[in-house]
Formats: C-alpha cells, structure tokens, sequence
C-alpha cells in the first residue's frame, strides 16, 4: 500500500510560485518601458534606472535608511552582545525580568511602541529625526540579535574562558581574544538580521519620522502618485537584489555556525 | 567577587539603560498620558488624573467595534495561516528531509523582501489597471476595470494570510523535527492507518509549534495599521488605524494612550496565558 504522495509537493510548489509572483511581476515592470504599470508591457528599457539614480528625493532617502540601518543594527549588535554575556555567563537578580524586558519588543504591536516613543521623544522636547527612528529600530532588533548572540554562547565551553584566566588574561582581554572570536559568527549574523530588521520597517518610522524620509517612508509616499511607480519599481528590483544578497550570507553563515560547533572553532 | 560584580556591571548595565530608557520609560509614559485630562500642558504641570479616556472609550461603539473586528481579523488571518502552512511543513519534514534547508529557504526569501514592496506588486495584479483585470477586459467578461480586490476589508484579510503564511511554517517545523519517529512506527506496529497516525499521534505532538504560529501572527496582526492603509481603503480601518489617527490628525493623546493601553495590556495577557506552552521565542531564529 503506497500513500498518494504528489498532493503535498504540488501544494508547496503552487504556493512558492504565488510567494514569486509578485517578485516577478516588479523585476518585470523594472524594464518596461510604458509608463504605467499595465499589461500588455510595451517594451525593454533601462530608462528607470537611469532616472532613479538621478531622483535625488529617493537616493537621499535610500542614503537615510542606510544610515538609519548602520547606526541602529550596530547599538542593538553591541547591547545585545552585551545583553547575551550577562543572560549566559553571570547569575543576578533579575535576570527573569531582563530577559522578559528584553524580548518584549517582539509581543508589543509596532503602533503601541510606536506611540509611546513619540509621546517619550516629545515630551523631551527631541524633535523626530532620523535619530529618533533609529533609537526605536534599535530596541526592536535588539530581540533578534540577543536570540542569537544567545544561542551561540550556549553551546559553548566556560572552562575556555576560565583556562584564559588562569593563564594571566584579565577579563578585558580573554573577552577579546577568546569570547568574541569565538561567538563572532553569530556576532555578524545577528549584526545582518538588525540590519535587515531596520531597512524594510515602516510602522514605527512612519510614526517617528521628521523631515528626512527613510527610503520605505519615501516609497509609501510615492505610491499614490501613478506616475511616479516605474521608479518606484525599479528601486524596489534594486533593494530585491540587494536583500537577497544579505539573504544568502546569512544562509551561509548559518552553515558555518552548524559545521563548526564551537569546541571546534575553539581549537582552529 | 567584587570583581564578578564589576565585569557583571560592565557588560549587564549598557543593555539595561538603553532598554530603561527606550522601552520601559516610554510604556510607561504612555500608560500616565491614558489617565491624563486634556490635551495641551507641558509635562509636569496639569497632571489630572483622570479616568475619562478610559471612560469615552468603554462610550463609544464604534471603538469597541473596531477592536473586536481588528481581533476577529487577527484571528482569522492567524488560523487560516497556521493551517495553510501546515502541509508545508508536513512535507518539508517528512518527505523532503534531506534538501529541506534549502527548501525553508526557498520559502523564506520573499518574507525577506519589503513588505511595502509585496503589497505594491499585489497592486499591479489586482489593482484596476492590473493584470487580472486586463485579462478580464480581453476576454470581454468585464467592460470596464472592476476593483474589489482592493480596498476592503476583505482585500486586507486575504493580504496578511498571505504575508504571514510562510513564516508560520517554521515553528510548525520546529516540533514536527522533535517528533520521535519510533512513535510513528510503534503506532503503526499497533495496526493504526497512516489517517489514524496522522491525527491521533502528529497532530497532538505538533500542538505547540502550532500555538506558537497562531501567537506570532496574532500579536502583530492584531496591531496592524499600514495593511488597512495599503489595501484596505476607507472600509477596511482597523483598531491600529485609529491609535495611528489619535496621533496623528485627530491629534487627541491621551484618548489615544487610552486605546494604545488597551491593545498593549491585551497582547501582553495573552502572550503570558500561552507562553508556558509555545514557548514563542524559542522558534524565533
């Protein structure tokens, strides 16, 4: 008796083709060369990118949301690093409730952070900038990061640390030397992910943004203007090409942390 | 000991402060601003305590309203997710096993593309100058361009389902990998049909990975409002929509606050209620 096996494979492949389709369709609509987005297409043209490289509305707002992305997938690394040494390698009181805090960012819905930010900020009298967004991006990638910064530390030896110690480091240095060469995968991993977070997150920057978009901020305000959507679609094929490379890396360096457990590592 | 203490200090307090500051202080502002009375005042004069925002909203229906419908749709869109993805994940651990991570993959790249971007090709398809609708027009089934794929309430439901329904998959897959195939064997040694395995004994194990997808599309659908923006159109407002509204043109804070605490207090009670047995972020990678 053979179960019927061809119903699961044809489900998954129908729905990756729906998940590609509207991939396709923009990648498509990036070179044709009509200027609205209808079918039929009305021919080949590189005229898009041309133009999109001398909008400079949306270069600078995609220069913005690359800095907003640096800046903040930095902080939320470096704390969450921080955060991850704490949580794996020190006993206090607490440590419950930090961990809880620190991983409500995934639980709160973005409008509620998003709000209260704003009220914080003007309260404070800081006015909404860029800053501002990025103070937020980096509380709600902090979450991902710590996740993984965790994981990593988990599987690794104490008694690395403590041979460190015993044979002269002082902390500062065995934190150098040993921890974070050690955890430095999972370091530029969670470093991506912030990243990532940060670059595509319009919820909470639309709440906080001030007089300089971030590039999705920009795209959303381009959206009603039929006009303009050839070059909002072409951009949208660049950042395409370009989160799928961060995509990939992130798929190899998953890879490399699965290969090279840390007692490995530890000895290359 | 001391020193344990300092490096503890070193490397606990950077996280802990900026946490504080950013995220703890503003919730907490923002459940003070939802007693305050009036709008205008700096910050620490005119503080009046007040129970009137509170008060207005428990008042007005068509608040309640959307608060039960953003729940219905969250709940909706989170059921019908974690069962479309379902199969997915079935298959992709008990029948492609070897090739699976590059299958998860395949599957996981368009969540990684803007969101924004998605909804705008969406657009394209259905919209009035869409491709649905030229084919429709070719045939000569319509005259002219019809549009209720857009902008409604319904046009918001079917968006997220789509959105979410990938990302389900993975906790889904996270028990499913936990399985003990011994089990599976042992129920079938004891004359149970592939249906009976299926239900009686995957099911049942899966559970958890399955509430954890429910949770995780449920707490941020629940507090949507750029989807209503982008395809929902003047019908398909959700709770989020009016928080947004509170802060934005209506500018009214504290009523806002008000809603924002309510949401807020709501996702946080049910995280608490089944964290014990999804375990949610044990499945966030």
């Amino acid at each position: 008796m053979r179960e019927r096996t061809w119903p699961l494979p044809t489900y998954y492949f129908t729905l990756l083709a729906l998940l590609y389709l509207p991939l396709v369709i923009l990648l498509v609509f990036a070179f044709n060369s009509g200027t609205i987005l209808v079918f039929p297409l009305k021919g080949l043209t590189l005229r898009w990118f041309h133009q999109l490289f001398a909008t400079e509305a949306l270069m600078r707002s995609l220069r913005n949301s690359l800095l907003v992305a640096a800046g903040s997938s930095v902080v939320a690394t470096v704390l969450a690093t921080c955060g991850a040494i704490a949580f794996v390698r020190f006993r206090f009181k607490g440590k419950g409730l930090f961990i809880t805090v620190a991983l409500l960012p995934l639980y709160v819905p973005f409008v509620v952070l998003g709000v209260s930010l704003l009220l914080l900020f003007s309260t404070l009298g800081i006015p909404r900038s860029l800053l501002t967004i990025g103070a937020a991006h980096s509380v709600v990638a902090l979450p991902y990061a710590l996740l993984i910064v965790t994981a990593r530390l988990v599987g690794f030896d104490p008694h690395l640390e403590e041979a460190a110690m015993s044979l002269g480091a002082n902390y500062a240095h065995t934190l150098r030397r040993v921890i974070l060469p050690l955890i430095a995968p999972a370091i530029v991993a969670a470093w991506l992910t912030a990243f990532t977070v940060s670059f595509d997150e319009f919820a909470i920057a639309n709440l906080l943004v001030g007089r300089e978009p971030t590039l999705p901020v920009y795209l959303y305000s381009q959206l009603r203007m039929t006009t303009r959507l050839p070059l909002v679609v072409a951009m949208a094929a660049l950042v395409m090409v370009g989160t799928l490379s961060i995509f990939v890396a992130l798929v190899w360096l998953r890879r490399v942390l699965a290969r090279t457990p840390v007692s490995a590592a530890a000895r290359a | 000991m001391a020193e344990q203490r300092a490096r503890l200090w070193a490397v606990l307090a950077p996280p802990a402060l900026w946490l504080g500051a950013l995220l703890v202080a503003p919730l907490v502002l923002l459940c003070g601003y939802s007693f305050r009375s009036g709008i205008g005042g700096s910050l620490f004069g005119d503080w009046i305590v007040t129970l009137d925002n509170y008060r207005t909203l428990a008042a007005t229906p068509s608040f309640l309203e959307l608060l039960g419908v953003s729940i219905g749709i969250a709940l909706v869109v989170a059921l019908a997710a974690t069962l479309l993805a379902y199969p997915v994940a079935y298959y992709l651990v008990f029948r492609v096993r070897a090739r699976a991570g590059m299958y998860v993959a395949l599957l996981l790249v368009p969540f990684w593309i803007s969101y924004l971007l998605r909804v705008m090709a969406w657009k394209v398809i259905l919209g009035s100058g869409g491709a649905v609708n030229a084919f429709l027009l070719w045939l000569g089934l319509i005259r002219e361009p019809i549009s209720v794929f857009f902008y409604s309430r319904f046009a918001v439901v079917i968006t997220l389902i789509y959105v979410w329904t990938p990302f389900v998959a993975l906790p889904i897959m996270a028990t499913l990998y936990r399985i003990d195939r011994s089990v599976l064997e042992a129920a079938a040694s004891l004359g149970a049909t592939p249906g009976q395995r299926f239900w009686r004994v995957t099911v049942p194990l899966s559970l958890p990975g399955v509430l954890a997808g429910v949770v995780m599309v449920f707490i941020p659908t629940v507090g949507e409002y750029v989807t209503p923006l982008l395809v929902g159109g003047s019908t398909g407002a959700m709770y989020g929509n009016l928080i947004q509204d509170f802060f934005g043109r209506s500018a009214n804070w504290p009523l806002g606050a008000a809603l924002a605490v309510v949401m807020l207090v709501g996702t946080l009670v049910l995280v608490g209620a089944t964290s014990r047995i999804s375990q949610v972020e044990r499945f966030i990678r």
